[in-house]
């Protein structure tokens, strides 16, 4: 007798209880000694969870739902135990094992099945605490099973004497619903009656708290109980309840105007009256959301905003400032008349405060105040610590971008104010300004004299070439001045710059850059020298015959002149090309490149060797053109100068940006298969990949999405297309690993939809710069641009250029939700129309019926049938339903007219569904 | 609605947790992770709420512990900041000025509480008196049963003697 109850006993007798345990773990140091004695208590407590004195087996539970929620210890292997104790008689043990239930069961865990008999008999237990030990654990861990076969138990208790009961029943519905669409036509009628009857506050809030989240889901299924909420809404002196009634007809009111027009009245009777901040804040938001049309409700609510951004209580100081961007899409006069508040909450100390007021600031910018705005925000950043700084200068870049620059008038203002940014010792967007520069300098010739100024103002500054963040800045310096090197006044000073020593301190990839940038430097300069008034003449007067009338064409004319004068005129710039200033540049090159003809980095030494090649052909012919003094005549004979011509030729085509639909409009040639050899490619290149992508520098990098769900999709995606779209992603691809040969203009932001990771916006850069971007756009894309003003050509291409507009999916099940509801709503009230035709609801309810009856059989068999049934049904539901919508009002007679017979049948199967 | 329910130790130590959305153990770390980083870090006398992955955490703290909610962002913050309030209340009634180690070794209770103020992540109870009403109940039920065990294992005792 003592063999068998030995171990169980001498456990039970000398069981670390949970206060041991806690304080054994508080003794231990965090580290390596606490986890050594948690694990040894976890051996503890596998052992006596196994024993047969249920204390026992509820301490060791205990003990193990302690180390679950709060050293997120796993506790999946005590299920079954857990499920065991929910069953045992005694209340303590009962609720010890819902506790571990409800904290550790997770869908996916075949013992759940083996909870549900116990569920059911906990819901009908006549203790109210025990079917609210069950209610609460299924409020948590409610699964499609669950929800099916207790939805009957629910339903009962929907009309509990008891409130606490009542009420805890009802909050469940929430997830019975989500996970079990189905119960919609079982529930749902009893759930209006909740909201009817208003003798307890407590089951009504409850109530409106389920529909605040159904109809946050799909409101339009709900707007039938319009009536009831407007009861509600002026009945109810319970804020807990006004506050989600009136989230509720901030969903209505977006779909029903006449709605709006009854309540907004009231919305500002509740917000002029209470004292609650809650509520009146509520007020406000729903006017400002969806009750904007009514001037004299949205005057109101910007007088309480002003009231809370004037407020000492920070909470309501942040609050009034998320009004304020609430308001700005419709009412940007809000915005204004509270510029001061928003720009003094620029210096807050709270950094949230800050980020909110950044964010109206930036809804406020358009393209008359873009300039002041700048001003203000640059000082602001200068002020700032850096992580503030550089959100600041974020959201500046990003609102300038917006649709290709849609907001700039002035490119030398905004050129001369990214380089200004690159100078502020915190930024740390290099990579977008750099960009931007790029960007801007293919797409705006008549910026390009200032573009080059600029960019020699950086390149020239040897103290910035010792901070690693501006380094992707000057590369964008560096290329532009090579690209556009002919607007420069002094190319000279600009190949001093771009190889004066403390270039050593860039890396390599933007080394290169610099390396290149001195080639076209020097062809350009042996260009002027040895044929001058020639290529680079007619290249710019055909220059100036495009774009006629710019601000660039007077520096540019000022070349022409002197290129073309032979006299004296204009000295300076003439001595620019004389021989002298020639050999100087040649030796500066051959110098200062020769020891990097044996770097270990290819793109250096590939480049540098290309430069001092020309270089030393040049600088052999001209020396020897020196002695002859013949230069005038020779020159166009010699060696140098026909390559210089073919050189010349090639680097003086304009580079543009690329539309991303140009490869999709090749044809794919016949008998041509772009996947064959090539799909291989990718698995095999799939882990030199990443790091090869990030040395290369021009190029934005692209970010890959973060989610398994979008790369499956991208997968999907690829696999499904045709020919000349899977040739896209290739070349994307192949974009992505060797970026520096491509084009800058590129630029991955612009993609069209064929590669997705590339165009999303959202996963440009952080969150709040996305919000930033968001709220802004639905103001400033209304505005209309002022057309009276010059503004540069902006090169734009075609609309595949544009960010293609993310299609919200809606959740399956909220469509299912909202379909029964629509189903059983419409039904009973046999006022609106109703779609289901009537021999199909007969075999609906049929099936439904059979569910409830299943109950006393034997279940699972029977079940898993009617489950599919039950789905079939749905879905056919659901396709009627679209293409009846979509056939629009053409049927609305027929409709009518099968509504009636519908609810005739219904009529007579309804009195089943409810007992 | 409430996703989830945090209470975080001044030092970073979690002291309670509960979740109404599905959340898996390793999103459920590095969530707790992310916000004591996040909201330990801010100092005293900002404001109570934290923007976070699009939605919003309401925090408040209370002595030594910080009580954080995190909710949809159309949600109400000063409604979330009362509920934390009512729920605080409710615990530094039943405790008797509540503190930190009260939540410790009593944590199942703690959970009993908020299970009897949230449920599905919604307020079910705004008034303090019920719900002290009911905990008492069900403790005088747990009692009940303890003393019933102490019982039936005495007699247990006593038969394997």
């Amino acid at each position: 007798m003592s063999g068998g109850g030995g171990p169980s006993l001498m456990d039970s007798l000398f069981q670390r209880t949970l206060d041991d345990l806690i304080k054994g773990i508080r003794l231990h140091l965090p580290g390596a000694a606490q986890s050594s004695f948690i694990s040894k208590s976890l051996d503890e407590i596998r052992r006596e969870i196994k024993s047969t004195d249920s204390q026992t087996k509820s301490t060791a539970l205990q003990k193990l739902t302690y180390l679950h929620s709060l050293h997120g210890i796993d506790m999946s292997w005590a299920a079954f135990h857990a499920v065991e104790l929910t069953s045992s008689p005694s209340f303590l043990h009962k609720k010890t094992g819902y506790l571990a239930a409800s904290l550790s069961f997770r869908p996916s865990m075949d013992v759940l099945l083996l909870l549900t008999n116990q569920l059911r008999k906990d819901l009908s237990s006549t203790n109210q605490h025990e079917a609210s030990l069950a209610l609460e654990c299924l409020s948590v861990i409610c699964t499609p099973d669950f929800a099916r076969d207790l939805t009957p138990d629910i339903f009962t208790l929907l009309s509990s004497g008891k409130n606490s009961i009542r009420k805890k029943a009802i909050a469940c519905l929430l997830m019975v619903f989500s996970q079990y669409p189905d119960a919609v036509r079982v529930c749902f009628k009893r759930l209006v009656d909740n909201l009817e009857s208003a003798d307890n506050v407590q089951t009504l809030a409850a109530t409106v708290g389920v529909f605040c989240e159904l109809a946050s889901k799909e409101p339009r299924s709900y707007i039938p109980l319009a009536p009831e909420f407007y009861r509600i809404l002026v009945d109810s002196r319970n804020n807990w309840v006004l506050i989600k009634v009136l989230k509720i007809f901030a969903h209505l009111a977006k779909l029903e105007p006449r709605l709006a027009k009854k309540v907004v009245e009231l919305i500002c009777d509740h917000m002029k009256q209470s004292e609650a901040k809650s509520l009146v804040f509520e007020c406000v938001r729903t006017i400002v959301s969806s009750f904007y049309e009514y001037e004299f409700a949205v005057k109101l609510a910007v007088v309480k905003i002003r009231e809370f951004l004037l407020d000492s209580d920070l909470n309501l100081r942040y609050l009034g400032l998320q009004g304020l961007l609430l308001v700005a899409p419709n009412h940007l006069w809000a915005v204004l008349e509270n510029k001061e508040v928003v720009i003094k909450s620029l210096s807050d100390v709270d950094r949230n405060i800050k980020l909110e007021a950044l964010r109206l600031v930036m809804s406020m910018v358009s393209d008359d105040n873009v300039v002041e705005i700048c001003r203000v925000l640059i000082g602001y950043a200068l002020k700032s610590d850096p992580e503030f700084c550089n959100e600041i200068l974020r959201s500046m870049l990003s609102t300038c971008y917006r649709n290709v620059y849609e907001i700039i008038i002035d490119f030398d203002w905004y050129v001369s104010l990214l380089a200004e940014m690159a100078r502020i010792p915190h930024c740390q967007n290099g990579e977008e300004i750099e960009f931007q520069l790029i960007d801007i300098g293919m797409r705006v010739k008549a910026v390009r004299p200032e573009l080059v100024r600029v960019g020699r103002g950086l390149l020239i500054d040897p103290a910035l070439l010792g901070s690693p963040f501006i380094h992707r800045i000057l590369s964008a310096a560096a290329w532009v001045s090579g690209e556009y090197v002919k607007f420069s006044r002094n190319p000279f000073e600009i190949m001093e710059a771009l190889l004066q020593p403390r270039t050593n301190l860039l890396p390599p990839s933007i080394r290169s850059v610099y390396i290149h940038s001195t080639f076209k430097v020097l062809s350009f300069f042996l260009h002027s020298f040895l044929l001058p008034g020639k290529g680079v003449n007619s290249s710019l007067s055909n220059f100036v015959d495009i774009e006629p009338g710019f601000t660039y064409s007077e520096s540019e004319q000022e070349f022409t002149e002197i290129d073309h004068a032979t006299s004296s005129s204009g000295l300076n710039k003439r001595d620019t090309f004389t021989q002298e200033a020639v050999v100087n540049m040649l030796t500066l090159v051959i110098t200062s490149l020769t020891p990097l003809a044996e770097s270990h980095d290819v793109e250096i030494q590939e480049r540098v060797r290309n430069v001092l090649g020309l270089a030393q052909l040049a600088q052999q012919e001209i020396s020897c053109n020196h002695d002859q003094k013949e230069k005038m005549v020779d020159k166009v004979d010699l060696k140098t100068s026909i390559i210089i011509r073919l050189i010349n030729d090639a680097l003086s085509e304009d580079f543009g940006p690329v539309s991303f639909s140009a490869q999709e409009r090749v044809p794919v040639p016949n008998g041509l298969v772009l996947e064959e050899n090539l799909s291989k490619l990718d698995s095999l290149c799939a882990d030199v990949q990443l790091s090869i992508s990030e040395s290369f520098s021009l190029v934005k990098p692209i970010l890959l999405p973060t989610d398994g769900d979008s790369i499956s999709n991208q997968q999907n995606e690829e696999e499904s297309e045709t020919s000349p779209a899977e040739s896209m992603s290739l070349l994307a691809e192949h974009r992505k690993r060797h970026g520096l040969f491509y084009l800058p203009s590129d630029h991955n932001k612009n993609a069209s939809s064929s590669f997705p990771p590339a165009n999303d916006p959202n996963q440009r850069d952080n969150d709040v710069e996305d919000l930033v971007k968001l709220t802004e756009e639905s103001l400033v894309l209304k505005r209309k641009p002022s057309s009276s003003r010059p503004r540069p050509v902006v090169v734009k291409l075609d609309e595949g250029e544009r960010l293609p507009i993310t299609v919200k999916k809606t959740d399956e099940n909220d469509d299912l939700i909202s379909g029964a509801v629509r189903d059983v709503l419409l039904g009973n009230e046999a006022s609106l129309r109703s779609s289901n035709p009537s021999g199909r609801r007969k075999g609906e309810s049929h099936s439904k019926d059979k569910v409830e009856n299943s109950e006393t059989g034997n279940l699972s068999k029977r079940r898993s049938k009617h489950r599919n049934h039950g789905k079939n049904v749905e879905d056919k539901e659901e396709n009627s339903e679209k293409s009846k919508k979509k056939s629009g009002g053409r049927h609305k007679a027929r409709r009518r007219a099968d509504g009636g017979i519908d609810v005739a049948v219904q009529k007579q199967v309804i009195p089943d569904f409810l007992l | 609605m409430i996703h989830f329910v945090l209470l975080i130790s001044r030092q970073g130590k979690v002291r309670l947790t509960k979740w109404y959305s599905p959340y898996s153990q390793k999103e459920r770390s590095k969530v707790i992770r992310e916000l004591s980083g996040m909201i330990l870090s801010r100092g005293p006398k900002l404001c109570n709420f934290v923007e976070w992955r699009g939605f919003k955490v309401v925090y408040k703290r209370y002595a030594s512990l910080y009580f954080c909610m995190c909710i949809n962002q159309e949600d109400n913050e000063l409604e979330v900041l009362e509920i934390i309030h009512h729920y605080v209340e409710i615990l530094d009634r039943y405790f008797g000025s509540v503190c930190e180690l009260d939540l410790i070794f009593n944590f199942h209770k703690a959970y009993y509480i908020l299970d009897e103020v949230l449920i599905a992540g919604e307020l079910q109870e705004s008034s303090k008196k019920t719900v002290a009403r009911l905990v008492a109940t069900q403790d005088s039920l747990v009692e009940a049963a303890k003393e019933e065990a102490n019982s039936i294992s005495n007699i247990i005792a006593q038969a394997t003697k």
